[in-house]
């Protein structure tokens, strides 16, 4: 027990103490992640807005049913499902990072999304050759639930692959997530062959990501898996914590370091493929947000996960009322807004401090 | 002030009066050629917004865009406060809908086709949606009368293929069941591309194989000359009787490929542009 202690001080004070600003910063994210879902709430292509409606509402008036569709119908579900993937995109990203002891790991790498994505293209171009029970039971469905279906087929392949005599080889998981990701880029080529031109349409706009089909629905099925995922992450903290080491270094202080390592996996198969299969392929986040925070909280798991997942999620909601409002009433793809503004602002944060970036 | 109030509630007052009309609806309409046939039919007034696929006549432009069609945001077509949706089969996604639907907003998809019968039903489909199946009647006879009156019986079909793009050296065609086969025949030309349905990549000996006489494409703002030029330059291209004789025709993608009230002009077009020339 004593040696678990001097671990994980030893962990915290490699890291430098930040704690008082990490703090700070924590408590700064999370203001800004309310102020970014009311605003969420409030802007929108029409007019309405979350305040005059509460107001007529508080005054006796009943609120027009378009004005309640649209924010109880629309905006609701949307906020709450950007704050969900906005979080976990960003947090899985750090675990990977942390898990991979590598500043570009993210769940793109360990094949998650490219099962994901495989599992949706699939869907878009073969749906219709579904057998009819199984048509109805998924309905418009049919794609987040093959994404899902897809991101955690591969990752179950990966981690068999990886696994040998109980022992996951971190190394050997990440070029088998580079060799299953030509794989599906293989097979993705193939259905792009035989799509219809409107296949085609359906297949690049998912590819750039959107929250525009956001429903209570979708929030219900994918909303648990998230938070399931989140509530996981402070039990894995000190385990990545240690895991900066080296691993036998970890396990000598008592972690748990194959344990972790599946919890880690999981969470991260849960909460990327969740995400994924409701909002498309959303790419940086999981990259920039960890990154962002390690220059200023510093690389503790500790309130890097929990900050992540603040900032990923004001980070994706800011992105989304970009994308619902420039070309209002039309909508731009997610990924290109979180691409446009997350490159040119993390080359310009890597510019400003390369020295500090040696992880 | 007083003037608008009046006119406001003599807007409230018509409206309550003409609810059973559709005359004072607010139409979105979905898919270029369900705009053009809104146009054809005298009710461009009530349009209020559009998708980005509808582009003709010009002056739909002014008009609020709520983005491609199969990609449509739920809030986006609400903030353009329709009364009547009308949409071109395959618009979407389901998701927004539901949404549409739950807001109480009529969505009424048009069926598509690719022959004479298609445009018919189709003009008829919009007008119907639109409270005005007289005027439908009128436009679809007269449209098919000039579909019927075509003179395209020709001694020998040419031989057309369709290629919808040539990116990165890659011919990209239309095989069957298309739009673009559908005027293919409305022309008087044969498809040379028959062996699959939709538009497809098609590998140079395939090329070869079909021996076009005669390439269609869709004409685009640019230089064609250079275009025409790396055409012909294309190894798979130079080999088709079609190079021989530097045959290709463009005309604008909506007029060609739409399938709505101007499909009698794009044939004629096209019919002229493969036979008089020649």
């Amino acid at each position: 027990m004593a040696v678990v202690e001097a671990g994980s001080q030893f962990a915290s004070r490699q890291a430098g103490d930040r704690s008082g600003r990490a703090m700070t910063v924590l408590i700064g994210c999370a203001i800004l992640l309310v102020v970014m879902m009311m605003a969420s709430l409030t802007v929108g292509a029409s007019g309405t807005s979350l305040f005059q409606a509460l107001m007529a509402w508080a005054s006796g008036e009943p609120i027009e049913l378009r004005e309640r569709v649209i924010l109880f119908d629309i905006r609701a579900p949307r906020t709450l499902l950007g704050a969900l993937v906005g979080a976990s995109l960003a947090v899985s990203g750090a675990v990977m990072q942390g898990l991979f002891r590598n500043p570009l790991a993210d769940p793109g790498l360990v094949g998650v999304s490219a099962g994901a994505g495989l599992g949706a293209i699939l869907a878009i171009v073969l749906g219709g050759l579904l057998p009819p029970a199984l048509a109805v039971l998924t309905g418009m469905y049919t794609v987040p639930v093959a994404a899902f279906v897809g991101g955690w087929l591969s990752t179950i392949l990966l981690y068999r692959v990886a696994t040998r005599k109980g022992r996951t080889s971190v190394a050997v998981m990440l070029l088998a997530g580079i060799a299953l990701g030509a794989l599906t880029g293989a097979v993705a080529g193939l259905m792009v062959y035989i799509a219809d031109d409107n296949q085609l349409r359906d297949l690049t706009f998912w590819g750039l990501g959107s929250l525009a089909g956001a429903t209570w629905a979708k929030l219900m099925v994918a909303g648990p898996l998230i938070v399931l995922a989140l509530a996981a992450t402070p039990f894995l903290a000190r385990g990545l914590d240690a895991l900066t080491l080296g691993e036998a270094t970890a396990g000598h202080l008592g972690i748990p370091v194959q344990r972790m390592k599946n919890i880690a996996i999981l969470t991260v198969a849960c909460a990327t493929g969740a995400s994924v299969a409701v909002s498309g392929g959303i790419g940086f986040v999981g990259i920039v947000v960890p990154h962002l925070l390690r220059l200023s909280v510093g690389p503790s798991h500790r309130y890097l996960l929990p900050i992540s997942a603040l900032l990923g999620a004001a980070f994706l909601l800011g992105a989304d009322m970009i994308s619902r409002t420039i070309v209002a009433p039309s909508e731009l793809p997610i990924g290109i807004v979180t691409a446009t503004i997350g490159g040119p602002f993390f080359l310009y944060v890597l510019l400003r401090n390369r020295s500090l970036l040696d992880m | 002030m007083r003037i608008r109030m009046l006119t406001g509630v003599a807007a409230l007052l018509t409206s309550a009066l003409s609810t059973s009309a559709f005359a004072e609806d607010r139409v979105l309409s979905i898919g270029g050629s369900i705009t053009e046939i809104v146009y054809a039919l005298g009710e461009q007034d009530r349009l209020i917004a559009r998708d980005t696929t509808s582009s003709f006549p010009s002056s739909v432009a002014d008009l609020p865009d709520v983005g491609y069609m199969r990609a449509l945001s739920p809030e986006g077509v609400l903030s353009v406060d329709p009364t009547l949706i009308i949409a071109e089969e395959g618009s979407g996604p389901l998701e927004t809908i539901q949404v549409l639907e739950s807001a109480n907003i009529p969505f009424i998809t048009i069926p598509d086709g690719f022959d004479r019968q298609a445009v018919a039903t189709k003009i008829q489909a919009v007008a119907q949606a639109l409270g005005v199946p007289e005027k439908g009647a009128e436009l679809a006879a007269e449209i098919d009368a000039q579909l019927a009156a075509l003179d395209t019986s020709v001694d020998a079909p040419a031989r057309v293929m369709f290629i919808l793009s040539t990116q990165g050296g890659r011919i990209m065609a239309s095989g069957t069941n298309t739009a673009a086969d559908g005027i293919i025949a409305l022309a008087g030309g044969t498809n040379a591309v028959v062996g699959f349905e939709g538009y497809k990549p098609l590998t140079d000996e395939a090329v070869t194989l079909a021996a076009p006489d005669v390439i269609v494409m869709m004409s685009r703002d640019g230089d064609h000359a250079t275009e025409d030029a790396d055409l012909w330059a294309h190894p798979a291209i130079s080999t088709t009787p079609a190079a021989q004789t530097q045959s290709v025709v463009r005309i604008n993608g909506l007029l060609l490929l739409g399938f709505g009230p101007r499909t009698p002009e794009a044939a004629t077009a096209l019919h002229s542009a493969l036979y008089d020339e020649g």
